[in-house]
Order: structure tokens, then C-alpha cells, then sequence
């Protein structure tokens, strides 16, 4: 990276199931209002515009980006949108800070977004092809059956995505952001939840939120804000095809690269020892154990063992999904920039109840699609 | 209200059907596996390079970038790698809930695909099933997957965890 680029402003929406006070536009900019004043500047102190949401078949506008310009001050001034699918929150960002780390803006807005009550992502995601059977039920329809396949093949007992399920829903009651606050979750009202999509149950699977998630990033000597700014040193996409012969689904090859990548660039060589806490995308609980293997925190066949000795929880040595994750909100457009716009919060500060005590160095990730886009990066406290 | 309108909140919700017919052109590759299924057959594409056979193939191997020219017929059974039992109903749903979602791997396949497992319990289905298609009648074979009605337990012994481990 020629230029540092840092995190000055962030600012999220209170994610719920339906956000009928707003429209989309007045979604996106609640959140970039709050990341602009927690930057301490106004609309005309931003250069350019870069925006991200899953696909535009959800809510049915295409190319919203152009009628969210005048919402976002972004009139007169470059705007981008950006699309990897469930990956797009932290690409929308990653594109961003290219921005900032090429030098040709000072301080750029980065917002990313989804409403779901005025979408139907189930039925976007399963329209018939003329060449595939017409049994797509949805993203839990398509994880499900790799899901199934991580069990067997790390024989990881049935309760560890009841866990995870237990464990976000209890970070997310200290964030006063998410979606759900389940004050009563236990294993037991997870094991009772209704079989979605045998083998993930209801309370194992994401919610469906309405949501917007927010960033001011800037050079190094346009820094400016009411907390100490997140650094990023070091981010990172790669893709792989859906389909190919000998694809791992259960470990993607594109997840492996592009840790690797982003680990070379921050100095990172034991993510486990070195990270002081990550924000991962989780959408079902499985996912937990799956991309702790994938990430490289643990050997293979070893991830659900960290889960279950309870490694990742708020209180353990390297604390996942602090805020509550993706299982306890998902504006799917958005979720992938709120894992890196938390870890953001973490180093500088200010998490509020789901501080990770003095977290200096954290990773976030988001995947998308088939598990075929990843973006990841890592953030700092100190200049990288 | 002084200007003759009444404040009657904001209106939070209309509901605006879309609908969506599609054109598709399915290439030289795509059109030879629906051609296949036209005639009651499941027919592959082998990588020069690597000898990978994709099912439905889409012209290219995706890790070496080449062309896949050698067409394979493949066989009527395979084997369930993995699998799911949906439950949940939503708009535009084709197929009766529950039912079973499986991955299944051709005989002769290098790359599994999405297909509907019938004709056995939902609680009864395992990885490494032998299964097989069942087609429509000859007279309404078309090319597309619809000519293919689902798959069926075949009676052989489960496939060894080690047969397809590396298809997971
Ligand atoms: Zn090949």
C-alpha cells in the first residue's frame, strides 16, 4: 500500500426485521450521518462515494446507486458501486480505502446496505435455470448439504452450531445495534427451533434485517474524528468459480489465498496468537468451526474443538463475532461491511459493551455467494 | 389540515408484483447436455489437461482455462456425496415440502449437481446412497432437466466414504 489509509467514522443503522420509518434512502443515510459525525465532518469534507448491496433482484431497483446519490451528498462527485454478492459489504470497502491508498482521494464515504422487508431474497435466490433442477431453497438450501459434509468430515458432534448459535445471540444483547436480542437463548430453545433445512435448524440461521452500515476513511494527514483511528494494514478479495472439479466447498481454496494474502501484508504468521479478536461472517452457525479451519486459526478438522472449549466466546482468547455477528443481524448488503466496520470499533475503542479489552490488531471477513467471493482485512491501532 | 390534505402517517409498505420472462441461449457445450437429456441421456465433457468430466459442462475447465471437447455419456446411477431436507416454503416454491436436496455424482462424473431424491423417507436418506434417474415418458423428453422427474434409491450397497470424500 503506497499511501495509509485509516478509519476515522463509523455509524450503523438499529437493524431490524422491518425499518418502515425509513425509506431506502433515509436508511443509507442514517448510517453515513452518524459515520460523518463520529469523523467530526460534514458532507462537503468527502471526495468521493463508494457503495455496495447484494443483488439488485432483492428489493427490485436496479442500479439503486443512481436515486441514493443526492441521500449520500454524493452529487457532483465520483460514486462507484460495487457487487460480490453476501461478500459486498467488505469489498464496497476495500474498495474504498484503494482510494485512500492510491492517493487520489483524502477522505471517501463507504456505505453499504439492505432492506429486506421490502425484498424477497428467498425467491432471488432460487428462480429456475433452464439447466438445474428447481430445488434451490434459498442460501440455508445451498449451505446446508456442505454444512452436512463438514460434520462428517471432521466428525464434529451435533451440539457446536448450537453453540455458536447460543454464543452470538449472547454478544449481540451487549449491542444495542442488533437485530436480535434473545434475552432467554439457551442449547435447548435452539435444539426446539423449527428444522429449516435438516440439518440447520431456524435459530442456527441468520435473521433477515433491514440495515445499513457506514465508514469515513482517510490518508494519513487527513485524519480527524472523536476516537483514535483504526489502521488498515493489510486487505485482501479473491474468487474462485461455484463449480469445478475438485472444488473443496467445505474449505475454499479462494478463503485460503486470501488470508494468506492479507496475513503477508499485516506481518501476520499465527492469526490465533495474533489477532486479539475477528469478525467473521457467520450467516449459520456451522460457519464458525468452517472458516476457523479456512482462516487458518486452527489444523484441519480442528475448528469445531475451539468452539467448543468456548476459545471464541467474549471471554475467550480470540473472542468471534463480539457484536453478535451475522447470525444476531443480517442486512445482507451490509453484513459483510459491519465485520469490518466492528473490528474497526474494536481497536479504536469503542465498542461500548462488546469492547474486547484492549484489542489492538483484529481481522474481519466477509464471503459471498457460493462461498466463491471473499474480502477480508486487517486493522490496527498502531500506524502499520 | 389548513391546505385540504389529511395527515394520515406515511404510507410504509405497497406491495409492486414484478415478473420476469427470459430469453436463453445455452451455447455449443450446454446445448450438447440438453441435446443428451432430449434423448434420456446424462452426457459429460472431458478436460483435455487434467481429465477432469464436468456434467453439465460448460465448454471450459475452469482450472485450466482450456476448451473441454471429448464428449462422455455418463451413467443413470451416482452417488449421494451430500444432502439436504428442506423445510421451509417460500414464494414460487416448485416442489412439495418437505424434500430431499441431494448432491449427486454421476458414475463417470468428476463434479457432483443439485437433484430431488424421491421415492424414499426423509429420514432415511444417507451420504453415499446409490441412487438413480428416473425420466419422463420418451414422448415428453425435452432438452432441459425437467426430462429427468428426480432420483431413486438403486438397491447397491452405500458407496465406501473414501469413493467421494474428494467430491465434498
Ligand atoms: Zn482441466
Amino acid at each position: 500500500m503506497a499511501e495509509r489509509c485509516a478509519v476515522i467514522g463509523v455509524g450503523q443503522t438499529h437493524h431490524k426485521a422491518k425499518r418502515e420509518d425509513v425509506s431506502i434512502a433515509g436508511l443509507v443515510r442514517e448510517a453515513a450521518k452518524m459515520a460523518l459525525a463520529d469523523a467530526d465532518l460534514t458532507w462537503s469534507d468527502i471526495d468521493a462515494v463508494v457503495i455496495g448491496k447484494a443483488p439488485d433482484m432483492f428489493e427490485g431497483n436496479m442500479m439503486p446507486e443512481i436515486y441514493l446519490a443526492p441521500a449520500l451528498g454524493a452529487v457532483g462527485k465520483p460514486m462507484f458501486r460495487v457487487h460480490t454478492a453476501g461478500s459486498v459489504g467488505g469489498s464496497t470497502a476495500i474498495v474504498a480505502a484503494h482510494l485512500i491508498s492510491s492517493g487520489i482521494h483524502k477522505r471517501v464515504l463507504t456505505v453499504a446496505y439492505e432492506k429486506q422487508s421490502d425484498s424477497d431474497a428467498m425467491w432471488a435466490l432460487s428462480v429456475p435455470q433452464p439447466f438445474a433442477a428447481p430445488l434451490l431453497a434459498g442460501a440455508g438450501g445451498y449451505f446446508a448439504p456442505h454444512i452436512r459434509a463438514y460434520m462428517r468430515r471432521s466428525g464434529a458432534p451435533d451440539h457446536i452450531g448450537r453453540m455458536v448459535a447460543v454464543k452470538d445471540r449472547k454478544n449481540a444483547m451487549r449491542n444495542p445495534y442488533a437485530h436480535l436480542h434473545l434475552a432467554d437463548i439457551d442449547m435447548k430453545m435452539v435444539e426446539e427451533s423449527m428444522m429449516l433445512w435438516d440439518p440447520l435448524r431456524y435459530l442456527e440461521a441468520c435473521p433477515s434485517s433491514d440495515g445499513a452500515a457506514a465508514m469515513v476513511l482517510a490518508a494519513e494527514d487527513a485524519v480527524s474524528g472523536h476516537y483514535p483511528p483504526a489502521w488498515v494494514h493489510g486487505m485482501a478479495m479473491r474468487s474462485e468459480p461455484t463449480m469445478f472439479a475438485g472444488r473443496d466447498q467445505i474449505n475454499p481454496q479462494a478463503g485460503r489465498d486470501c488470508s494468506a494474502d492479507v496475513y503477508a501484508q499485516a506481518g501476520v504468521t499465527d492469526p490465533r496468537a495474533q489477532f486479539d479478536c475477528a469478525e467473521v461472517y457467520v450467516p449459520f452457525s456451522w460457519y464458525e468451526p468452517m472458516w476457523l479451519e479456512n482462516l487458518g486459526f486452527c489444523g484441519q478438522g480442528d475448528g469445531w474443538k475451539l468452539t467448543e472449549a468456548g476459545a471464541t466466546a467474549f471471554d475467550g482468547d480470540i473472542p468471534w463475532n463480539a457484536s453478535g455477528g451475522v447470525l444476531s443481524s443480517n442486512p445482507i448488503g451490509a453484513s459483510g461491511m459491519l465485520r469490518f466496520l466492528e473490528v474497526a470499533m474494536q481497536v479504536r475503542g469503542q465498542a461500548g459493551e462488546h469492547q474486547v479489552d484492549g484489542a489492538k490488531l483484529a481481522l474481519g471477513q466477509a464471503y459471498g455467494g457460493g462461498s466463491q467471493f471473499f474480502s477480508m482485512w486487517v486493522v490496527g491501532s498502531a500506524k502499520p | 389540515m389548513a391546505d385540504g390534505t389529511t395527515d394520515q402517517g406515511p404510507v410504509t409498505m405497497l406491495a409492486t408484483p414484478i415478473s420476469l420472462d427470459f430469453e436463453f441461449t445455452p451455447g455449443v457445450a450446454q446445448s450438447k447436455f440438453l441435446r443428451g437429456l432430449e434423448r434420456g441421456e446424462f452426457l459429460g465433457q472431458r478436460c483435455g489437461t487434467c481429465g477432469q468430466v464436468y456434467v453439465p459442462s460448460r465448454g471450459t475447465c475452469p482450472t485450466d482455462g482450456v476448451a473441454t471437447t471429448e464428449d462422455v455419456v455418463l451413467g443413470n446411477s451416482g452417488t449421494v456425496t451430500t444432502y439436504c431436507v428442506v423445510n421451509v416454503p417460500f414464494a414460487g416454491q416448485a416442489i412439495e415440502i418437505p424434500y430431499i436436496c441431494a448432491q449427486i455424482l454421476l458414475d463417470g462424473a468428476n463434479l457432483s449437481f443439485m437433484g430431488l431424491l424421491q421415492e424414499i423417507p426423509t429420514d432415511q436418506i444417507r451420504m453415499g446412497m446409490r441412487v438413480e434417474a428416473v425420466w419422463v415418458d420418451e414422448a415428453e423428453l425435452i432438452p432441459s432437466l425437467a426430462s429427468v422427474k428426480y432420483f431413486r434409491p438403486n438397491g447397491e450397497p452405500d458407496a465406501d466414504y473414501d469413493t467421494y470424500k474428494e467430491y465434498l
